[in-house]
């Protein structure tokens, strides 16, 4: 186990910004609505790679391809040279990918502890029979998860949060707690959904600096509409609008392309003439 | 550690039961023992519904499967008595094992018609190979005390002894799983199918195993009704039994498996009660024997709407610090077709 502070990469490996997430030409239906266009982009390692657009542009569809949830009708991805295409969405962990969910998802019945424990999951070693007769061994593997819950919630700043339940708590201290529950698992490529939406303008820096600190030890995807937090975060931008890549760069590239701010005031023009 | 201690809960458990089989006279012991045999299919059943988040209104059909694999057994194979429980509990796992693949692809009321189907379907199994399951007729399933506990014990204080401890023991490897990672799993892929696949559940896998679980439970409790009853019949398999089972986990409070205690206990004691009622205010035989599975569906109403943690929320509540009462176990009574999951599942 690393201190999730630093970790060197393994000997003989790529150097950070170095691909490691690489999706090709991926389309995606539903029906009539073709909710990706031949999308194609790339994630470095050890950098935060932002992906951005209107309403409906077609983001957590993309993160739903990359998990399994959606099958696209072209493309293929790839993750450390490795190919995920047929991947299933439980399979991901085992592969080193945790993603957080634009909703939260947390499990409600569960204490904030419990939460990310089920995140630990993948390292647990004893299996159903040590858990039906109550093996010593599956107690000690419970404290390591539980122990291991607790260092993960003490990096987001969640750790006097463990015994509490999700409904008991403030909206950010469940984005932080979602978190906490990607993290556990010590993911290499973490794809995270919206983390700052319905935070207050005062908890962003904190948030912009967790996930910088993240992208020490894995190669982090942030989907978010934050702008100002995006423009400090990312390395690298994409800009989707209706399931075509648009522009991608460098923040300030992004943000000086025309075709970018047109899609924007596109969608603005067409959410006023909507209300 | 969770082996010791509850083995130890038991342990003391069982010294109390043993103590009030010598009290209670021989009627009193047969419902006693039948109670006790009730407790392992009612506690598999809310382990099912309050924990994996899946809903069986056909449990039932476990325990048939248990009981007959268990008169077989004794019938043809004169095996030990110890022996035929676990084997049943195994026959009635691979049965659920079977509905648990068909589970892990339905949802809320599907899984409820599907489950219902099998308890319906089941018992005429029993009219169709006549020649195995008896018919009508039944099996007749008789076992005897040991020799050791003398000529002159009686039959129905053994009944209780092994009621009480065949449950037990179910209960102890219950609340072993429910207090492990396993549990954990379960409760996690009932409250959010797609956060719990994501940080690496097998869902499906881990609806399937629940599933497995609590037939087993059914398949042991099963066969210890078969013995107090000392006969299997389809008829004791009807769906008013199924609906009692589930009656009883949702007045004994979804998950917990105390309340499934209590829970059996009503399912076995208020039935005679209830139609005795019936009888003595004049109703005709026909109204009174529907009066046990009218009086399920009022109760079933009444505590989901005013008493939903059940008996045992309740207590938890009058005794223990003010605990959570989670809300949660209810949700596998409210899921929705699998239609709306699907379209959840695109906005995740
Ligand atoms: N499972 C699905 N079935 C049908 N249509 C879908 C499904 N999932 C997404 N869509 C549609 O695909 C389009 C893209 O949706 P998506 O959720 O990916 O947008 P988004 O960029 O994440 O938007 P937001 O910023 O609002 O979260 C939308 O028009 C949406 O209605
Ligand atoms: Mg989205």
């Amino acid at each position: 186990m690393n201190d999730g502070s630093s970790v060197a990469w393994d000997e003989g490996e790529s150097e950070p910004g170095a691909g490691a997430l690489d999706v090709g030409g991926i389309t995606v239906r539903f029906g009539g609505l073709t909710a990706l266009d031949d999308v194609s982009l790339s994630a470095a390692r050890g950098q935060v790679t932002g992906i951005i657009g209107p309403n409906g542009a077609g983001k957590t569809t993309l993160l739903n391809v990359l998990c399994g949830f959606v099958r696209p009708q072209a493309g293929s991805i790839a993750f450390e040279g490795k190919e995920l295409t047929r991947l299933r969405p439980h399979q991901l962990a085992r592969h080193g990918i945790a993603r957080t969910l634009q909703g939260i998802g947390l499990f409600r019945g569960l204490t904030v502890a419990e939460n990310v424990m089920v995140g630990a999951n993948g390292s647990a070693r004893a299996g159903f029979f040590a858990a039906l007769f109550g093996t010593p061994w599956s107690d000690r593997d419970e404290q390591r998860l539980r122990r291991r819950a607790i260092e993960a919630l003490d990096r987001v700043g969640a750790a006097d949060l463990a015994d509490d339940l999700p409904g008991e708590l403030a909206h950010g201290q469940r984005k932080r707690v979602a978190l906490a529950r990607a993290l556990v698992a010590e993911p290499r490529l973490l794809l995270l959904d919206e983390p700052a939406s319905g935070l207050d303008e005062g908890e962003l820096p904190e948030v912009g600096a967790l996930i910088g600190e993240l992208a020490g030890s894995a190669t982090v995807v942030v989907i978010e509409h934050r702008m100002d937090l995006m423009m400090s975060i990312c390395q690298r931008i994409f800009v989707l609008d209706f399931g075509k890549v648009i522009a991608d760069g460098t923040p300030a590239q992004v943000q000086a392309d025309p075709a970018v701010t047109a899609a924007y005031l596109g969608a603005e023009r067409e959410s006023a003439a909507d209300g | 550690m969770t082996m010791l201690r509850h083995v130890a809960i038991a342990v003391a458990c069982g010294a109390l039961l043993l103590l009030l089989s010598y009290r209670l006279d021989l009627y009193r012991d047969l419902q006693f023992a039948e109670v006790a045999a009730e407790v392992g299919a009612v506690a598999g059943l809310t382990v099912l519904i309050g924990i994996s988040g899946q809903i069986s209104i056909g449990h039932g059909a476990f325990m048939a499967i248990g009981s007959y694999a268990a008169a077989l057994l004794l019938l043809h194979q004169h095996w030990n008595i110890g022996y035929v429980i676990v084997a049943s509990g195994l026959v009635a796992a691979a049965a659920g094992g079977i509905m648990g693949i068909a589970a892990a692809r339905l949802r809320g009321p599907y899984l409820a018609g599907a489950t219902l189907m099998l308890a319906v379907a089941l018992p005429s199994l029993a009219d169709k190979y006549q020649s195995v399951f008896g018919g009508d007729q039944g099996l007749s399933v008789s076992i005897t005390p040991p020799a050791a506990l003398g000529a002159t014990f009686p039959l129905q204080r053994w009944f209780v002894w092994l009621s009480c401890a065949a449950t037990l023991v179910l209960l102890v490897l219950l609340a072993n799983l429910v207090r492990s990672r396993i549990g954990r799993s379960w409760r996690a892929v009932r409250d959010d199918e797609i956060a719990a696949s994501l940080a690496g559940l097998n869902v499906a896998r881990l609806q399937i195993l629940a599933f497995v679980v609590s037939a087993a439970c059914a398949g042991v409790s099963g066969t210890l009704y078969a013995m107090v009853t000392t006969i299997v019949t389809p008829d004791a398999f009807t769906l008013t039994l199924s609906i009692g089972l589930l009656t009883a986990a949702v007045l004994g409070g979804l998950g917990s498996l105390l309340g499934a205690v209590w829970g059996a206990a009503i399912l076995v004691l208020a039935p005679p009660f209830l139609q005795d009622f019936a009888t003595s205010h004049g109703f005709s035989s026909a109204v009174s024997s529907n009066v046990p599975i009218a009086a399920y569906g009022v109760v079933l109403i009444v505590v989901m709407l005013v008493f939903p943690a059940g008996i045992q929320g309740g207590l938890r509540r009058l005794l223990g610090p003010a605990a959570p009462v989670a809300a949660a176990p209810f949700s596998a009574l409210r899921r929705h077709a699998p239609a709306r999951e699907e379209k959840e599942e695109g906005t995740v």
